[in-house]
């Protein structure tokens, strides 16, 4: 009894946050049985008829299925390498930086883009990439490059996507790195300079070792992202020219759903993508545990 | 050669909005013409005046205003609100592993588009502005951030507290919030960030535009360009058109926000990075 009161403000307190997560996590979760029915809005999830696993079978069967697939993986897995090895190479050049103004200023421009929307970011890059009067092709131009249209040439966009993807993102990862450094026993730097060792040498064997660790968390868990290309960034900066090379599983399943209103298939297509990243992410959590002694949970 | 390579990098983290910056404050002619590079041609306010009265555009940046207050009040009381019982031994409070994995299962599975939207629409929050700050007002990640924070905390002072008769509710306003100032800056930081570039959410439940936030509304203007209608050559043309100032204008004064604040967010975006990243 006593017990009990003392604990009843504890579950007072979790609730609203049982509430929201309950209507707005829960409810969403339960609503994926339409991805097993022919969805007819005006008759609910209730009255809607069950077909089983053909909805499965039409997204298997549609002719562009394969290439938005392979369009999400190969975006992914550039934007997972390029998002790996970028911030490793900045964070050891930064490393090698005495002054501590240089390299504050440096971490505060390149983190920077990172907290801008991808809206703010399309806007900029529709811009300056612009065939005619972008910034880009005008400095391109001085070399004699003819101008690419980086976002509506289907060969270009995939390439655009992880650049800028990039771009926005490795100031991030770059600090993460950069906290891993920190923590790299100083008296190992000491023991290498009177062995000897240059500053590269020290840089293969103290820093790189040292950082090892934090690489080979980073690396597994971004295997979890093996289906995310980036929705909100593809979404700003795609247009049809480019769907061949840009549609990835995320802009599809808005098209075919918000768009199109074929709502159990779109489920059924998110929902085939969310089992996949389900079963990537518990894989990466046990080999990050195995490798890196990291749980996320 | 580290400088020389760092600071290009740098630069060229930058250089793009600056590119933009100088655009907007140039003359359309000039601008339209690809004269401007990193500083205004025939310098002018223009577009930033036509911004400024264009209804659409000061409506979303009040819709982004409310929502940022709003979604911000919301979040962090409710993140404070879980965080707590969670950072409490499984002995004082039985079933925190239940309440654990309620939350945690949400940030590996959830609904997609389709079911989540449909649950929006069905509590009857299309078109209002509950359905832009409630359901993001759980942000496990954060939840995950202020408990191992409010875990670290010494153990010593809440007993003192319970001693002298405070409950849960005293202990959490009068000690472990004063306590936990730097973990409540990061995730405040998270929180107003998020709904100032929120986008997407606006776009889909929002029917009417007048309801939309600022990104939602630049989202329409400058970057959706209707697929339907759009041949190459519009596209081609869209940076060309005479409206290139304006829109680098209402691009830079969305970010202003952000860029005020930056400076003064960064160290603790930095810190927070680090707690939640590399714990242990």
């Amino acid at each position: 009894m006593g017990n009990k009161l003392k604990t009843l403000p504890l579950h007072l307190m979790l609730l609203p946050g049982v509430i929201l997560t309950l209507v707005f996590s829960y409810i969403p979760i339960m609503g994926i049985v339409i991805a097993f029915q022919k969805f007819v809005p005006s008759k609910g999830i209730f009255n809607s008829k069950w077909i089983g696993f053909d909805n499965f079978r039409y997204m298997l069967d549609m002719p562009n299925f394969s290439s938005v697939l392979w369009n999400t993986i190969f975006i992914a897995v550039l934007k997972i390498v390029a998002g790996l090895i970028i911030p490793i190479i900045f964070a050891l050049l930064l490393n090698e930086v005495s002054g501590a103004f240089f390299k504050r200023t440096i971490q505060t421009t390149i983190y920077f883009p990172y907290f801008l929307s991808w809206v703010i970011l399309g806007g900029i890059l529709i811009d300056i990439l612009s065939p005619s009067s972008g910034i880009v092709n005008q400095f391109l131009g001085w070399f004699g490059v003819k101008p690419v249209f980086f976002l509506g040439d289907d060969k270009w966009f995939p390439y655009t996507l992880v650049i800028t993807d990039t771009w926005k993102g490795f100031g991030y990862g770059t600090i993460v790195y950069l906290a891993a450094l920190t923590g790299i026993d100083q008296s190992l730097y000491e023991a290498a300079t009177v062995d000897g060792a240059s500053r590269w040498k020290q840089m293969l064997n103290v820093t790189l070792p040292g950082m090892l660790p934090i690489i080979t968390l980073m690396t597994v868990l971004s295997l979890g992202n093996v289906l995310n290309a980036g929705f909100e960034q593809v979404f700003n900066l795609y247009s049809p020219m480019v769907y061949s090379t840009g549609d990835i599983i995320d802009t599809f399943v808005y098209r075919l759903g918000l768009v199109e209103a074929q709502y159990g298939v779109a489920t059924a297509v998110g929902l085939f993508k969310s089992v996949i990243s389900l079963v990537l992410i518990v894989v990466s959590n046990r080999l990050a545990n195995r490798y890196a002694g990291y749980r996320i949970f | 050669m580290n400088y020389v390579i760092l600071s290009i990098t740098a630069i060229a983290c930058i250089l793009p909005l600056i590119n933009v910056l100088a655009i907007s404050f140039s003359s359309s002619s000039a601008a339209a013409a690809g004269y401007v590079k990193l500083w205004p041609v025939d310098f002018t306010v223009a577009s930033y005046k036509f911004a400024l009265t264009k209804h659409e555009f000061v409506d979303g940046f009040w819709v982004s205003l409310q929502r940022v207050v709003l979604g911000y009040a919301i979040s962090i009381a409710v993140s404070i609100l879980i965080a707590y019982p969670l950072s409490k031994e499984k002995q004082v409070l039985r079933s925190r592993n239940y309440y654990a994995w309620f939350f945690i299962v949400t940030m590996l599975f959830h609904g997609g588009l389709i079911p989540t939207y449909m649950t929006i629409k069905s509590v009857g929050m299309l078109d209002t502005i509950w359905a832009l700050v409630l359901p993001s007002a759980v942000s496990v990640f954060n939840v995950i951030l202020l408990m191992n924070f409010f875990r670290e905390l010494p153990k010593e002072i809440e007993e003192a507290a319970n001693i002298d008769g405070a409950g849960h509710w005293r202990t959490l306003w009068s000690i472990y919030l004063p306590l936990s100032k730097p973990a409540v800056a990061t995730i405040t930081l998270f929180i107003v960030v998020f709904h100032w570039n929120s986008w997407f959410d606006g776009l889909i439940y929002m029917n009417s535009t007048s309801n939309y936030p600022l990104q939602s509304y630049l989202q329409t203007i400058i970057i959706n360009v209707d697929p339907s209608t759009a041949a190459t050559n519009d596209l081609l043309d869209m940076s060309a058109i005479s409206d290139r100032t304006f829109k680098a204008a209402q691009v830079f004064l969305a970010a202003l926000p952000i860029l005020l604040v930056y400076p003064f967010l960064q160290k603790y975006f930095m810190k927070g990075l680090v707690m939640g990243s590399v714990k242990g």
